[in-house]
Formats: C-alpha cells, structure tokens, sequence
C-alpha cells in the first residue's frame, strides 16, 4: 500500500507531444475529469511548440468549443483562431458528428444503389444515430481517416484524440471488435439466409429464432434488419478490415496514450483498469495525467496546530479562527490526495505521472487553455 | 429538502459530481420510516457496491442497508442480457427458444447492437419492480417496495435514455417492445416519478444540469430537485470574505491572534494564510454566481456539503439525513 510520491517517475508531456516519432495521442479517462480539456491543452501546447495539429473532440463543454472557435459539429477539420504559429506549427480542431461519419464509411465503400438502400433504412439510421457504441466506433474510424490523411497529405504530423464520455473508458477500445463481430457473426448470416436461397438451411432451430425475434421486436423490425443485412453485406468484410486497422494503428509506437483521472476514488479505478488494459493489450502508454490536483498551501503550519489555533481564537478573533480552518481543511485534503495517489503507485509504480493544479475557474478562452497547457506541460 | 412523495426517482448528474454517492444517500433518506426501498444501477460499474463497500452486487435484489428507522435498503445491479431472458421467460415462456437466442447471439444483438432495445430492458426492470402490487407480491412473486432509485446514466446521456419510446418508435412501430416502451413512458411521465440533478457549483456541471432540466420539460418528465453537492462551507464571515478578495485583510491584527495563539506568523506563514483566503474568497464567489445560475431552473434545491475526508458510510448516513430532513411530502 505504500509507495513514495517521490519515486513515482514523472510524465514529460512536452517531450511526449513534441516527439516527432509519435503521431497520434489518445486520451482517456472516466467522465468530468477533465480529458477534452486536456486533450485541447496538449494539441495547443503541441502546435505552438512547431507541430501540425488536428484534435479530434467528442463532446466538448460548450464554452472550451467556443474557446477553439467549434461552432458547429460537422466533421470538419477548421483552423483554430489566435495560435501562436511563430515556430511553424498549426492547430485544427474538430467535432465528432458519428451518424456523418458512419454514412461516410457506407457512401465509400457501397455502390450508388446499395448506399441509398441502406442510408434510407430505418434500422440503420437508428443504428447510426443511437447505438450505444456507434459514438467510440466512430471516434475510432474517424482517427483512422485521420491518419490516412496525414500520411498522404503532409497536412498534419500530430492527431490529438479525445474519447468519448463512455459507460466505461474501456468502451471505445471494444467497439470496433464488437460492432465487427456482431456484423459478420453468426445472427446475421442467420437472417440472411431466408433473403439468399437454399430453403434447407432453414433449420428447426433458425426457424424458433426468427419466430421468436418476430414475436417479441415485431415482423416489421426485422423485416427492417433483414433489408439492411443483405443490403449490408458487402461492406462486412471491410468493417472487419477497418476494425484490424485500427487496432494495428493504436498499437504502433507512433501512439502514446495518456490516461487522465482527477484524484478521486472512481476516477483513480477506472485509471487503474485502463492502465492494466492497455499493458494486456500491449498498447504504448505514456502514462498518467492528475488533472485538479489540490495545491500545498504555502504557509508551514500542520493541521494540528492550526486546528489547535482554531480553538483558542473561535471566540475571540473568528477572522484569524477561520484561516487557520481553512488551511487546515486544505491540508486534510491535500492528504487525502497524495494517499489516493500513493495508493495508485503502489499498484502502478511504473506509470509516469504529470499533475496539474486544480485552477479556480473553467475554460473560457485559448489563453486559459494555454495556462493548463503550460501547467500540464511543465 | 422535502422529499417528493414519488415511487420512482431517477438520480442522474455529470460524472464526477457524486451522482451514485447521491442516489444511495436519497435511498436511505426514503427508507425512514421503515420504508422498503430498492436502489438499482443500469450502468455495469458496480458503484452502489462500492459506495457500501460490499461485494459487486448480482443480478438479484439483495438486501444491503437498514436505513435510520428500520427501514430496508435492497440493491439491484441490473444486467441487459439478464434482463432480456428474464422477461422472454415472463412474458412468452420461451424456455428453449430463449437458449437458442442466446446461442445465435440474439441476446447479444438485443443488448449490445439493437439500438434503443438495451435501454427499454434496463428501464424495463426498473419499472417492473416500481409497479409490483403493494400487497406484497407481483406476477414475478417478488416483494414490493415504497419506492426504487435509479442511479440513471449521467446528464449528457439521461434523455435519451430516458425517453425509451422515441428510440424505439425509430426500430419498431407496433408489437410487444413498443408496447413496453409506452408502459414505461406512461410511469415516467406520471406524478410517479421524478428525475433528480446532482450538481456541484462548477461551470459545466451547473451548465449540464440546465439544459439537463429544459430537456426533461421538453420531453414532459417531472423534475424533482437539483442537488447541489459537494458544496464548500464558507469558513469566513460575509465581511472577511470582502477582504480576502479585496486584499485588505488586517495583516498586523491576525499576526498579532496567531502569536496569541502559539503560533509565529514570520516568514512565509502570515502571507501564505491571506493567500489562501484570497483563493477562497474567489472560489466562494463563483460558486455563489454559479447557485444563482441554477435559481433559474425554478426548480426545488437542496445542498450536500462537501466531507473533506471522502465519503465512508457515515457520511453517507449523514447526507441520507440531510436530504430528508423534511420527511417525505404526501401531498396534505
């Protein structure tokens, strides 16, 4: 259980995104503990040190897209305004529009006539605009595009990916393999079969399945998927293609992935769970980003002779009372944060770590991402 | 905060706001009074388990507190494939079929692929044990409670889930699915139910937590109180607070308290302590902008101060308390 902060090996964040070796940075992490912020930091941090930059944002607040100048979610990279370029570097951002980007995959790689066929399907426009993994397939499709791009057009030499606000941060590594093995597994081929011929493939046991289906989800719904499978078909093996790809792409040493947590309990276990993930599946970790960390306060009084102080000025001078809890509330917390961490180090002591100070206020404008840029960066 | 006298509450919140530590505290308040009470979680993260340090929790109710009157808390992990052959088996008697669709992957389609369907299974359960009879027993044989509290996905994610009948009206028109999905809308939209937003006084929770609320009246769901959690105590009388902003602290006077009281106030001390007034007075501020932010939901609130230490089950005792100091409203 315990481990010295002070061994923990620190995270060079400005030697990783100035590396011109990595590529791509994914960011992941549990909800609210900063990933699209930091993920926006880096990207700046990494253009106006000479790189040329897209990030690629999932779900940003509303006021950090405004920050990057986002106004609309429409899959489009866009110069972000007010970047310092003085050393040769660029920073385009862009929102993730999933239903866009998965009738972009269809329109690609279908004749004219089956991508109307299956565009207009009512199962597949629920499917693209819904499916509760549709979100991180995307996320990862959409980093594949990216990476093309980058290697046949020079444009950028560094993508910056957030992911996206999942029921678990591991979701988005799963959703390619589970929506490619839903696509050509066993149930489709299944409901393919009455659409393809041979009658004697209508087994006892195919027709209890599709009689049951029909009798719980309705004749029209899978009448409705029955369409869209045969229309689908032909696109099975590329989704299965792009699916290997992109795994090929996140586990290159041009990827580094960066963990981010806040210190607090959920956070720091998810952390934990993605970080021994990433070792089972032998994906480049950085390592570990401390988001809202609680600052040391700077006055030398322990906790104990502040809250002694306390005691012996409540009545008399509450003002002189009321710093004195007040520093001695910080230093409960501030412990309470370095045990959380040092209980991740004991477990983890391999992973790098950089923390960032908790900042009083959110992200308004690209000045204050550049000071976290600067914080994380440090 | 007077609890309202609803059967179903959903808690949702963004992550990171306390949103589960939330829903197991309003669980134990509801259970006052001995009142039964089940806490459900639809998301796999085993939290309820984990804010009660008990064993992850399976797909079977199971008593886990006693609430402060005798009350009974029962947890319930929900699980979308259990779910789905659970009510194949209730409603269609599909003993070998439902085997067969497991082994075509139809379970899996159903709760992983289908669009929507995963979501009605979820909510599915959790109405199916808020309607249980109160006589004590339902179709499924299974005792009834007071009332049920749904750790409900977080605000970015909560209408959708949510309003179940639009995503399915999308995959199926008529049949059994639809049906379920008007059943469990027709519970959602009642004085039945209340959708609850754990808050903390920051800019994009308080911000998630609007458009939160706009979205559940637009859709026509009740809302029933924002919860403003995590909130720091000011440590500082109003006037104090002025002058750590302002600077303008009697520096010579809290010199002269703290020798009083033992403790030197040279080098750094005296200075860092106005620091650290200073940063507190502005985070007071922001969060004082930020509550105001939320009146304008004109929605009830109620505040959970922040526990320094992390939350243990004391501390989620004292929250229970805190959010039914008023009891439980029924409507006299």
């Amino acid at each position: 259980m315990s481990a010295r902060l002070s061994d923990v090996p620190a995270l060079d964040l400005d030697a990783l995104v100035t590396d011109p070796t990595v590529h791509i940075v994914v960011c992941c992490g549990s909800g609210g503990v900063g990933k699209t912020t930091t993920s926006a930091a880096l990207a700046l941090h990494a253009a106006e040190a000479g790189r040329k930059v897209v990030v690629l944002t999932i779900d940003p607040a509303r006021r950090l897209a405004q920050a990057m100048g986002l106004t609309e979610l429409d899959n489009i990279p866009r110069p972000v305004g007010g970047v310092d370029d003085s050393s040769g570097g660029s920073l385009d951002a862009m929102m993730l529009d999933m239903k866009r980007t998965f009738d972009e995959v269809v329109l690609a790689h279908a004749t004219p006539e089956k991508a109307a066929q299956i565009l207009g399907n009512p199962f597949y426009q629920a499917l693209s605009s819904s499916f509760a993994g549709t979100q991180e397939y995307m996320a990862m499709e959409k980093l594949s595009q990216l990476q093309a791009e980058t290697e046949t057009s020079g444009r950028w030499d560094l993508i910056v990916v957030d992911t996206p606000p999942a029921r678990s941060a591991l979701d988005f590594l799963d959703a390619p393999e589970r929506l490619s093995s839903f696509l050509d597994g066993r149930l489709i081929r299944l409901l393919l079969a009455p659409a393809k011929g041979p009658a004697r493939l209508l087994t006892a046991g195919m027709t209890v399945v599709t009689g049951a289906i029909s009798k719980v989800l309705g004749g029209q719904m899978l009448r409705d998927v029955q369409t869209f499978v045969a229309a689908f078909d032909t696109l099975f093996g590329g989704f299965r293609a792009r699916a290997d790809q992109t795994y090929r792409i996140l586990k290159a040493k041009q990827t580094a992935f960066v963990v981010v947590a806040s210190p607090d309990p959920d956070a720091l276990r998810e952390a934990s769970f993605f970080v021994e993930r990433l070792a089972a599946e032998s994906m480049p970790l950085a390592g570990l980003v401390l988001n809202r960390l609680t600052v040391a306060p700077p006055a030398g009084i322990s906790a104990q002779a502040a809250l002694a102080g306390v005691e012996r000025l409540a009545e008399s001078d509450p003002l002189t009372a009321g710093l004195l809890r007040l520093h001695a509330e910080r230093l409960t917390r501030v412990a309470r944060e370095r045990a959380l961490r040092r209980r991740f180090a004991a477990a983890h002591p391999q992973v790098a770590t950089a923390t960032v100070p908790a900042l009083p206020t959110d992200v308004h404008d690209l000045e204050s991402l550049r000071r976290i840029a600067v914080a994380i960066a440090a | 905060m007077t609890l309202p006298d609803a059967r179903l509450h959903v808690v949702t919140g963004k992550g990171g706001t306390g949103k589960t530590t939330v829903a197991a505290a309003l669980a134990l308040a509801l259970g006052a009074g001995g009142r039964r009470v089940l806490l459900c979680e639809v998301e796999g993260r085993q939290g309820i388990a984990s804010v009660f340090d008990v064993a992850p929790l399976p797909y079977v109710e199971r008593r886990i507190a006693i609430g402060p009157d005798g009350g009974e808390i029962w947890a319930l992990a929900i699980d979308a494939e259990a779910a789905l052959l659970e009510y194949l088996e209730m409603f269609y008697h599909l003993g070998r079929a439902g085997k067969a669709l497991d082994r075509f992957g139809v379970t899996d389609f159903a709760t992983t692929i289908a669009p929507g369907l995963r979501d009605v299974l979820l909510i599915g359960k959790v109405y199916e044990a808020t309607r249980r009879r109160a006589d004590g027993r339902s179709a499924s044989g299974r005792s009834s409670y007071d009332a049920v509290v749904l750790d409900a996905p977080p605000t970015g994610r909560i209408s959708r889930f949510l309003n179940v009948n639009t995503e399915v009206v999308g995959i199926a028109k008529v049949g059994p699915v639809r049906n379920q999905a008007e059943s469990i809308m027709r519970l959602l939209k009642s004085d039945a139910s209340r959708v609850h937003f754990v808050t903390s006084l920051e800019e994009m929770p308080v911000q998630e937590t609007l458009d939160g609320v706009a979205e559940m009246m637009r859709i026509g769901l009740p809302v029933g109180a924002i919860i403003v959690n995590m909130q720091r105590e000011p440590m500082l009388a109003p006037a104090d607070l002025a002058a750590a902003a302002a600077g303008s602290v009697d520096g010579e006077q809290v010199a002269a308290s703290l020798e009083k009281a033992g403790i030197p106030s040279g080098g750094a001390v005296l200075g860092g302590l106005l620091e650290e007034a200073a940063a507190h007075a502005d985070r007071v501020e922001l969060e004082t902008a930020q509550r105001q932010e939320l009146e304008r939901a004109g929605v009830p609130m109620v505040t959970l101060p922040l526990l320094a230490e992390g939350v243990d089950l004391g501390g989620l005792y004292d929250m229970a308390d805190r959010l039914g100091a008023d009891g439980v409203d029924d409507g006299a």
